[in-house]
């Protein structure tokens, strides 16, 4: 009998040290929202937040969200805990945790292109935040609303505006007697770059072969986008396959351009290059500073934010890129949550904040106007204190991305297979990779 | 335990004793085994009959899936998934015509015992498979980057070659990707090779020697034949590994490979399920990678003669 039950006792050990082993890293994370714990004098409840996200400056921002409500809502303080994945692994962690109905954590970043993956299907995991949206909507950038809006339902607040913008070096610019101030339109800009090539052999610029970023903003600021209004996909309309050969003739019959190094902007190669002030400008949205900051710094006191050249009839900037925050309904604390978003995010000290500690473009336009925008930090002190002005001007063109179903796969296929063909390989004409890639989409 | 038990039941012959051992013999085996029963039940078994399931499936959200039947694997049947198959079975060609003969060769040198340091290399071959594949791939990118200033093109560069922009082309892709898995595994294989050639009895190359055969004659007919079951196994786990490549390409391009050239199989079902949210269309594509993977590694064994019966050669 005694050998029974020991050989009972080790089969249950062996067992449980073998599925042990395989759970233990994700029930370890499981987030259980609802778990309060008394401070203080006994009385006051404190709620434990579970936050989600893949960028470490946004946990900077969300500690101090969460110092500022609980000395402002003493009634109710949160205790926030933040963690911080890689990209990848947190939208695929989020997406397993929605599909499981389970794990998923209360308050959670979700990257604009990966945004309509989780709006799929008809109830989203995603908690509705028109509650908070409606009363502040004629001071908000509201075409950044839109991008994470499902039929009239608001799902996520943006940190930023992404404002899309050009970054000159007026060094090279003034060896080429160039002046950015007096660069207007596209034709300006590329009579400047022959210029800028013949007298310093600079390209006046670098575009991208394996990310969108050059790209889309030249399309969008022509009315155009990947998906029509109602999601369907139209990457080889008119506009969009101009936009492709504008890009190519800058490579290869204007020659004032060059691939950047590495395939796109956020290669450790381009920015090195770009370090060492090898071309003269490059398009990029208002966020991109931060990259200057934090990895070109011999480019400090050289570099000037200007608006974007024009094509005619078309708009001065477009809104690009962005991380919608999000709460999940699987949150043991929706009400809560929205509400500390809310004040986080949506607040004329929370957007002042997105500039102050994250250096970002801010989604209340009341907020450009408060002194703080003004003061000194890390962003003027690089390229100078004209930045809210220059936005100012450019903003009101800021509109909503058509966002679908297909968008994820549609910019994958941009990324991927369409600008690099043509512009890397060149093994296909803008309008027969374009036309390849809608047909694609059409199929799915 | 089981040899203490008989000796009891020896021990103690009385009748409803011996019935409960014997019980407990019939019961013990089954029990040794049930912690793999149910590890492969829960943890091989059902996602396999759930991943079948959700590839006749449309699944759009939390609890919000719907049949659809054969359309993931209609779908499934595009440019993509023709260059992921096309891109794997020449990584996997690659990986065995290299990390056979190679492994092999040094495991033969390995193998001499005047040979100095040889301890030193077997360690320093082996120690690249302890390392992260993520850390070393990281090196790999940079290392192959597209600037003069970079490792291999700065190396290339004394010889006067050109620099090449090694990760934005499809053979080049394919070099540093077949590069980074031999650094990887080369070591693994030498092990392998190790273990086999201390199977053939040195007797048959003293006799081998007495007739007079050459270092190459005894290479072809007693060390080779020898390894023929190493060789088997090496190239099985090879076409395995080399189907089910994801970490090399994903940490050398990121989870989108531009123009696929360094699109895997394992990559696309990534890409389909998580990138895309279709976990439908994923599925469909490992339910046929699972397909052609039994049916190459069924075909290279009929092929080295494995299913043949001892008497048949």
């Amino acid at each position: 009998m005694k050998k029974t039950i020991s050989l009972c006792l080790a089969l249950a050990m062996t067992t449980s040290i073998a599925l042990t082993g395989c759970g233990s890293g994700s029930t370890s994370k499981d987030s259980t929202g609802g778990s309060t714990s008394t401070a203080g004098s006994g009385t006051v409840k404190t709620t434990s937040l579970n936050f989600w996200t893949f960028q470490e400056l946004h946990k900077g921002f969300f500690d101090d969200a969460a110092a500022t409500w609980n000395k402002k809502h003493t009634d109710k303080p949160v205790e926030l805990k933040i963690d911080v994945y890689p990209i990848d692994e947190m939208h695929n962690k989020l997406l397993i945790a929605l599909q499981s109905g389970t794990g998923a954590p209360d308050i959670v970043d979700i990257e604009c292109g990966k945004f309509p993956n989780f709006l799929k299907g008809s109830k989203p995991g995603l908690a509705e935040l028109n509650r908070v949206v409606e009363p502040v909507k004629d001071k908000l950038i509201m075409g950044r609303m839109e991008n994470y809006a499902k039929n009239g339902k608001y799902y996520g607040i943006d940190y930023h505006v992404g404002a899309q913008v050009m970054f000159y070096n007026k060094e090279i610019l003034g060896k080429a007697g160039v002046n950015p101030d007096n660069i207007k339109t596209w034709d300006d800009y590329i009579a400047a770059g022959k210029t800028v090539m013949e007298k310093t052999g600079k390209p006046m610029t670098t575009i991208e072969a394996t990310d969108h970023w050059s790209y889309y903003p030249i399309l969008t600021m022509q009315g155009s986008d990947y998906l029509t209004k109602d999601g369907k996909p139209q990457l080889n309309n008119e506009t969009n396959v101009k936009s492709l050969q504008f890009l190519n003739d800058m490579l290869n019959k204007d020659k004032i351009a060059v691939l950047a190094p590495g395939g796109f902007h956020h290669a450790e190669e381009y920015w090195s290059w770009m370090n060492k002030g090898n071309a003269a400008s490059v398009w990029m949205p208002m966020w991109y500073m931060g990259r200057f900051t934090q990895y070109m710094p011999d480019l400090k006191d050289k570099i000037v934010i200007r608006p974007m050249p024009t094509f005619p009839g078309g708009k001065k900037s477009a809104g690009m890129g962005g991380t919608g925050t999000a709460v999940t309904a699987q949150s043991k604390n929706v009400e809560l949550s929205v509400d500390f978003l809310a004040e986080a995010k949506l607040s004329l000290e929370g957007s002042i904040k997105t500039w102050t500690i994250l250096g970002f473009d801010p989604i209340r336009s009341d907020a450009w106007a408060d002194p703080a925008m003004k003061s000194d930090n890390q962003y003027t002190q690089y390229f100078g204190n004209d930045i809210f002005s220059t936005l100012q001007g450019i903003v009101s063109d800021v509109g909503p991305i058509n966002y679908g179903d297909l968008y994820p796969t549609a910019l994958s296929l941009v990324q991927k297979n369409v600008l690099f063909k043509v512009l890397q390989e060149k093994s296909e004409t803008p309008e027969q990779a374009l036309k390849e890639a809608n047909e694609e989409l059409v199929k799915k | 335990m089981t040899v203490n038990t008989t000796n009891t039941m020896k021990l103690q012959p009385e009748k409803p004793r011996r019935k409960v051992h014997l019980k407990q013999e019939k019961i013990a085996p089954y029990i040794f085994v049930l912690p793999f029963i149910l590890t492969f039940l829960v943890f091989f078994l059902y996602p396999i009959i759930s991943t079948v399931l959700t590839s006749f499936q449309e699944v759009l959200g939390p609890g919000d899936a719907k049949f659809i039947g054969l359309k993931n694997y209609r779908n499934m049947i595009n440019e993509h998934f023709f260059n992921a198959l096309w891109v794997t079975t020449r990584y996997t060609f690659w990986t065995i015509l290299v990390l056979v003969p190679i492994p092999m060769l040094l495991s033969i040198v390995l193998n001499r015992k005047n040979i100095l340091g040889r301890n030193i290399f077997r360690s320093a071959f082996f120690l690249p498979a302890l390392t992260s594949v993520i850390v070393a791939g990281l090196f790999f990118r940079l290392a192959f980057g597209e600037q003069d200033t970079t490792l291999v093109n700065m190396i290339l560069g004394f010889f006067g070659i050109p620099k090449t922009t090694w990760l934005q082309r499809g053979h080049t892709a394919m070099f540093v990707m077949v590069v980074l898995s031999t650094w990887r595994w080369l070591g693994v294989n030498v092990i392998y090779f190790l273990s086999g050639l201390q199977n053939i009895p040195v007797e048959q190359y003293e006799s081998a020697s007495i007739d007079g055969a050459s270092e190459w004659r005894k290479f072809l007919s007693i060390t080779v034949p020898g390894l023929k079951p190493v060789i088997t196994y090496v190239v099985t786990i090879s076409i395995y590994g080399g189907y089910s490549m994801f970490a090399e390409s994903y940490t050398l391009f990121g989870p989108r490979s531009p123009g696929d050239i360094g699109l895997t199989m394992v990559s696309l079902i990534y890409q389909q399920g998580f990138n895309e949210n279709n976990f439908g269309a994923g599925s469909a594509i490992g339910i046929t990678l699972l397909i052609i993977l039994m049916a190459v590694n069924m075909i290279q064994l009929a092929l080295t003669g494995f299913f043949k019966k001892e008497g048949d050669d």
